[in-house]
């Protein structure tokens, strides 16, 4: 298990996140947004996580962002928990709901994201 | 890379001399202990010769040993065996009441639960932040229609010893000063309430003398002690009106029907005699155990002790690393070939804590961190020695995963 995308990021252009501490998950997002100028589009140029969490948890959050960076914000509000499962090769039943976290913690960043404009 | 095994709480390996008094019943001695000819005789003599030695180790007669498939339906037989009669003797607004604690295994927790639903009355005793249950509390909860108190004698998550002796006791003042209760026609059953106690991760490290311990009931299992898997046994007193669970060819007293697992039974034996013989390796484990946690504490920050090192088994350590989870600490250690367990919820269904640990008052937050180290009579000084190397740098790396800053 050696995430990638772990730590975070000075100064964001979004926070978000998510999970919750009776379940034992929670992520922490952070994302730096840029104007692609050929796309003419808001992209996400780079993305961090912090995740106090089991393997699989860890292993989802990695994996949102590995499917996230370089996305603009329109194909990254349509990322779904099977986009992550399927990346990961698949999770156990009980740990399905750990892939949802990756989801929920893009959504509140990027709505944090909004906020700040 | 040598594997080093800390979990001896979730089952243990069975001993080379535990195999080797189980083979003969595998192989040659394959007889049904029922049958009246000489290969039933020599299967029925593995299994009594077993029973005996049992009995002696529980300080009790051997027609008081009951075999089963396993602890968990030992402890289902004793508690639905004493109970579920009384639900139907007792007519009307008087139900059965069961005291239990709230760190019981979910092999009596759930029996319990089930009662619940069937118009049983249940307390489950509270229990102080070093996980014992309190005298005071327990007199209180006892009342005029309790039929069953069911208490775990050491816990598995974090070892704590209960004061079944003193239990024992108020149990026995109770039925002396409230012996006209028992002529109430309705509560048709004498020397109420009946004391079941869950011994399993006990009989390796304790006293079972069950007359000393003043219990009714005592459930024991084979694994967790060098034995097989598949076999348990139900101490039962003699003349408690227990009704069994399983119904059949009348084994066991009646008690338990099916034809007797030979091989189990003869290993479950030899596994009690290397204890009674003193080869539980008590006063190694202990001071292994302190070595390990002193070495968390010298070389890990923020660590919680859960439960305490006073009247707890010598071999279960359980701790709270704060902000990571348990579960990816178990798969890190794994993966350096070291086995331990965790309590942690993420994956059992319902995603809740250890209730073990809820009930010690351990924060949800530290009860995800927890990890329980297991140590057995195999476990060695360099295993330790091991784990104090290498859990440093994983608590450290699943620390910086989780954006965590230690105090």
């Amino acid at each position: 298990m050696h995430p990638k995308h772990m730590g975070r990021i000075k100064n964001p252009d979004g926070v978000g996140q998510a999970g919750n501490i009776i379940c034992g998950d929670t992520m922490e997002l952070y994302l730096k947004i840029k104007m692609d100028k050929k796309k003419k589009k808001e992209v996400i140029k780079d993305l961090k996580f912090q995740t106090i969490g089991c393997a699989a948890a860890i292993s989802s959050s990695d994996v949102a962002c590995e499917l996230l960076k370089g996305k603009t914000l329109e194909q990254a509000l349509k990322l779904k928990p099977e986009d992550i499962i399927k990346k990961l090769g698949g999770l156990p039943e009980v740990k399905v709901h750990c892939s949802l976290l990756g989801v929920e913690a893009l959504k509140s960043a990027i709505k944090n994201y909004l906020e700040r404009k | 890379m040598k594997s080093i095994y800390l979990d001896y709480a979730s089952t243990t390996p069975l001993a080379p001399e535990v195999l080797k008094a189980m083979q003969l019943y595998l192989t040659r001695c394959f007889g049904n202990p029922s049958s009246l000819h000489s290969f039933g005789e020599k299967a029925r003599k593995a299994v009594e010769d077993s029973r005996k030695k049992i009995a002696e180790f529980l300080f009790c007669l051997p027609e008081e040993i009951i075999f089963t498939g396993s602890a968990t339906e030992a402890s289902n037989l004793a508690i639905f065996g004493i109970v579920r009669p009384s639900i139907q003797s007792i007519e009307g607004s008087v139900k059965p009441h069961i005291i239990t604690s709230s760190i019981e295994h979910k092999s009596v927790f759930m029996p319990c639960r089930i009662l619940e639903d069937e118009g049983a009355e249940l307390t489950y005793l509270p229990v102080t932040k070093e996980g014992f249950i309190k005298i005071s509390d327990f007199k209180k909860a006892l009342k005029k229609n309790t039929v069953l108190v069911s208490l775990i004698y050491a816990n598995n998550e974090i070892g704590a010893i209960q004061p079944i002796g003193e239990i024992a006791k108020a149990i026995s003042a109770y039925r002396k000063s409230h012996i006209a209760n028992y002529n109430d026609k309705r509560l048709a059953i004498s020397a109420m309430p009946y004391f079941h106690i869950d011994a399993v991760q006990a009989v390796n490290y304790l006293d079972c003398d069950v007359k000393k311990l003043g219990v009714d009931f005592l459930t024991l299992s084979g694994h967790k002690i060098y034995g097989p898997k598949g076999i348990g046994a139900l101490y039962v007193k003699n003349g408690s009106p227990i009704k069994p669970l399983i119904y059949g060819g009348g084994q066991e007293g009646g008690l338990r029907s099916g034809t007797e697992n030979t091989a189990a039974i003869a290993g479950l034996g030899e596994a009690i005699r290397q204890i009674a013989n003193g080869k539980s390796q008590i006063a190694k484990i202990r001071k292994l155990k302190n070595k390990l946690f002193k070495g968390i504490l010298k070389n890990i920050s923020d660590v919680k002790l859960n439960g305490t090192l006073d009247n707890s088994l010598p071999n279960i350590l359980n701790i709270s690393f704060r902000g990571v989870e348990g579960e990816a600490i178990e798969l890190a250690l794994d993966s350096e070939g070291i086995a331990v367990s965790t309590g942690s919820a993420c994956a059992a269904k319902d995603l809740k804590p250890s209730h073990v640990l809820m009930a010690l008052g351990v924060s949800p937050k530290d009860s995800h961190g927890a990890i329980r180290f297991s140590l057995g009579k195999y476990t060695t000084e360099r295993e330790i020695d091991r784990v104090l190397k290498v859990l440093p740098g994983i608590i450290e790396r699943l620390r910086k995963i989780a954006g965590y800053h230690s105090k």
